[in-house]
């Protein structure tokens, strides 16, 4: 029989597992959770340290008993929208209901968690910061988020080169996870390809937190660099989270518009891998230094 | 007409309609963003006193835009009833306000008074309405359209089957309307927004979703959302249009960055009667939407609540089948809350219907918001209740093209439940025929799209 402290250990154990396992303490793992007793009794309500409880694939047919199972099968390959999840009376199916949460709050994090601090030390990059102050005003005011704050040009200026063939800096943009999961292969993918294309006069890389595309002009300006390449955050889609894009302009000005700007999308894992992006834009930095231009006037000729 | 306000003895002096409206607007970011929203909670008061006595004379007198300057003022204007104008120009926009909600008010009244009503006017009104006076206004009113089917009968709710691609491919487009239809879902119109915005991919998509509405002989109505001059050219080749679409902005400016004018969307408008494949006589569909124009930096130092409710005096020029908002999609530079999601929603739902427009809604949220899917479903919920035409359907809420949440196909089949209303009479029957629903209940065979098996 166990006693009232150990029954309360037990409580608090199984309420952590239980959060852990719906998502709300993601860092907790099941093995740091600390052990309650050792008797046989206890055994069995605590999991096996390497078992989760995880979404099934989003490929699964949920309707109870469709009349023609590989209709369903054919007709959802054709889409990923998510059609064929059956119903419990007019709602989602449990699952259904988990897996748009999932999604959702992969979404949320990468909006809303800045990128870490660790992330940055292991770079070995610098930060600064637009004129926005915190993250509800990174979202709500888009034009702050192309403007340096003043120790942000102070910071730049002292610590990069001027004059260079091409800068490159990473912003946050709409999702943090975007830089984490990306930047670490990119960057020196990226550098590494410019290099190989014989581009040695590379500036310094640094980070902008609550960076918007624009900022790129600011800092090109700054900079006086002939190209400036931008590593940002995309806006997180439901199904992607962990996007990112590359906004590459040729000596941005004050009168820089959208169209002068060459966009790569959809960087990461499940799009254009990050070491095979870098390869790419190292090349399409070339032709634009060539071709001294960029955005529209580059593709039209 | 008098600008200053006092409120506890701390008095506010506003320089003109335009602020006096904008600061009494309900807080947002995109009025924020704009530089034109109350700095305090007082001031925001002290602006809806002031705005509660000028008359609506004094509002038709100050146009937010100028006439001369901006043809959306021209078309509200030369759009307005002088005779009902001059019968109500005396009232006070406070007086207005319990006119509407006054027990003797009926929907019929407020009929006649919006023809008298510029869409300042009705942008002022609103603003001294809470959500329970929104909802208690919005179920007075409203609005049947005609287009092949009846939309807007009271006791039924329609749905526009919304089932976006990311490369406009016909057999996943298809497999998106069907999983709509099987759960009631359609009825409004099935819509679809194409990737590819040219007549070859309009014309390949609207055909698909032509020839399913045939061999299925779907009581509804087709639409593909490409840019209005996009469908004009298709219709002049003979495209099976329904409904002829164009999203709106409420200023000259703004659609011009839209790539029209008033011009372009007569042409539209008249093709669609002369050419379209529609019974009508109602045959354009609108989206509408708070802060385009504080993105598209075109608002003119106007609130993006009054610029949408320009958006509905320029619809009402073309007597659409469908109009709908689609707060929540531009992001959280213009609504950034469930809250102001919320607000924005109900805001235009009463002020579309007091143009009196057939108005629907799409609450809906991008990932950059702050608001997630319970925000969604309370606003939903509301404009259900508040009694807009259609909504939404979209499988599992997530568009897969347009990269943002919008009501659900179960989302639509659990309004029509909870509220005990119905599909479009025809579309009923047919679900009747589909073995989809009975007795406005679902059957067991609903939710299975492979019915639809070709």
């Amino acid at each position: 029989m166990a006693t009232e402290e150990n029954l309360e250990s037990m409580i608090v154990q199984n309420v952590l597992k239980e959060l852990a396992k719906n998502g709300f303490l993601q860092n907790v793992k099941t093995a740091s959770v600390p052990q309650v007793s050792e008797t046989p009794t206890h055994r069995s309500i605590v999991n096996d340290a390497d078992e989760y409880i995880e979404l099934p694939p989003i490929s699964e047919i949920l309707i109870h008993e469709p009349i023609h199972k590989e209709t369903v099968a054919a007709l959802k390959a054709m889409t990923p929208a998510r059609i064929g999840v059956g119903r419990a009376g007019p709602r989602y199916r449990t699952t259904t209901l988990l897996h748009y949460l999932a999604d959702h709050s992969q979404a949320q994090d990468a909006v809303f968690l800045d990128v870490s601090d660790e992330f940055l030390q292991r770079m070995g990059i610098f930060e600064v910061q637009t004129q926005v102050s915190d993250r509800e005003e990174h979202l709500t005011r888009p034009d702050l988020g192309c403007r340096l704050s003043r120790e942000a040009r102070e910071k730049i200026s002292v610590n990069c080169k001027k004059n260079v063939q091409v800068q490159v800096f990473v912003a946050d943009g709409l999702s943090s996870k975007a830089i984490e999961s990306n930047v670490a292969e990119l960057l020196p993918a990226l550098i590494q390809g410019l290099q190989g294309e014989g581009i040695t006069d590379i500036g310094t890389p640094f980070f902008v937190k609550y960076g918007r595309v624009r900022v790129e002009d600011e800092i090109g300006i700054l900079l006086n660099a002939e190209v400036v390449v931008e590593l940002v955050g995309e806006r997180p889609g439901l199904g992607t989270a962990n996007s990112l894009s590359a906004y590459i302009i040729y000596k941005p000005t004050e009168k820089t518009v959208e169209a002068d700007r060459t966009v790569v999308s959809n960087i990461h894992m499940g799009g254009t891998p990050p070491v095979e992006a870098g390869a790419f834009l190292a090349g399409l930095i070339k032709d634009i230094l060539k071709a001294k231009t960029s955005g529209i006037k580059l593709t039209t000729g | 007409m008098i600008l200053k306000g006092k409120v506890y003895g701390t008095a506010y002096t506003f320089n003109s309609v335009r602020d006096v409206l904008a600061k009494a607007s309900e807080d947002k970011s995109g009025d924020r963003l704009a530089g034109i929203s109350a700095v305090t909670a007082a001031e925001r008061v002290a602006a809806k006193l002031v705005l509660s006595e000028l008359t609506l004379e004094d509002i038709y007198n100050n146009p937010v835009i100028p006439y001369e300057k901006d043809e959306v003022t021209r078309v509200i204007y030369d759009g307005i009833n002088t005779t009902v104008y001059r019968k109500y120009k005396n009232m006070t926009v406070g007086a207005l306000r319990e006119t509407i909600l006054d027990h003797e008010t009926t929907g019929n009244d407020l009929a006649n008074i919006s023809r008298g009503l510029t869409s300042e006017i009705i942008a002022a009104v609103t603003k001294l309405m809470s959500t329970l006076d929104l909802i208690v206004a919005a179920q007075k009113m409203r609005y049947q359209a005609h287009c092949n089917t009846t939309i807007g009968l009271p006791g039924t709710l329609a749905f526009r089957c919304q089932p976006n691609h990311p490369t406009d491919n016909p057999q996943g487009i298809l497999a998106s309307i069907k999983e709509g239809l099987s759960y009631g879902s359609g009825d409004a119109v099935i819509g679809v927004n194409p990737v590819e915005d040219n007549i070859e991919s309009y014309t390949r998509v609207i055909e698909v979703v032509s020839e399913f509405i045939d061999r299925w002989q779907i009581p509804t109505q087709n639409c593909v959302l490409a840019h209005v001059t996009t469908q004009i050219a298709a219709l002049e080749k003979g495209a099976p249009v329904h409904l002829v679409f164009q999203s709106l902005a409420g200023t000259q400016k703004a659609n011009e960055a839209f790539g029209f004018t008033v011009k372009t969307l007569d042409d539209a408008y008249e093709l669609a009667l002369r050419q379209g494949a529609a019974s009508g006589p109602n045959v354009m569909y609108f989206e509408t939407g708070q802060g385009s124009e504080v993105s598209l930096e075109c608002h003119e130092g106007v609130d993006q609540q009054t610029l949408e409710s320009r958006c509905y005096g320029l619809a009402r020029r073309y007597k659409p089948f469908m109009i709908n908002n689609v707060s929540g999609f531009i992001g959280p530079e213009t609504l950034y809350t469930g809250k102001e999601l919320t607000r924005a929603t109900m805001e235009d739902l009463v002020m579309a219907k007091l143009h009196a427009l057939p108005m629907g809604v799409a609450q809906c949220y991008t990932n950059h918001m702050k608001a997630d899917q319970n925000d969604q479903e309370v606003a939903n919920t509301l404009s259900a209740l508040a009694g807009a035409n259609f909504f939404m359907g979209i499988p599992g809420g997530d568009d897969v093209m347009l990269s943002y949440q919008d009501t659900s196909f179960h989302d639509n089949a659990t309004l029509r439940e909870i509220l005990n209303l119905r599909p479009c009479p025809e579309f009923e029957s047919w679900l009747e025929k589909m073995g989809i629903m009975e007795n406005g209940r679902l059957t067991k065979r609903a939710g299975d799209l492979s019915i639809f098996n070709d």
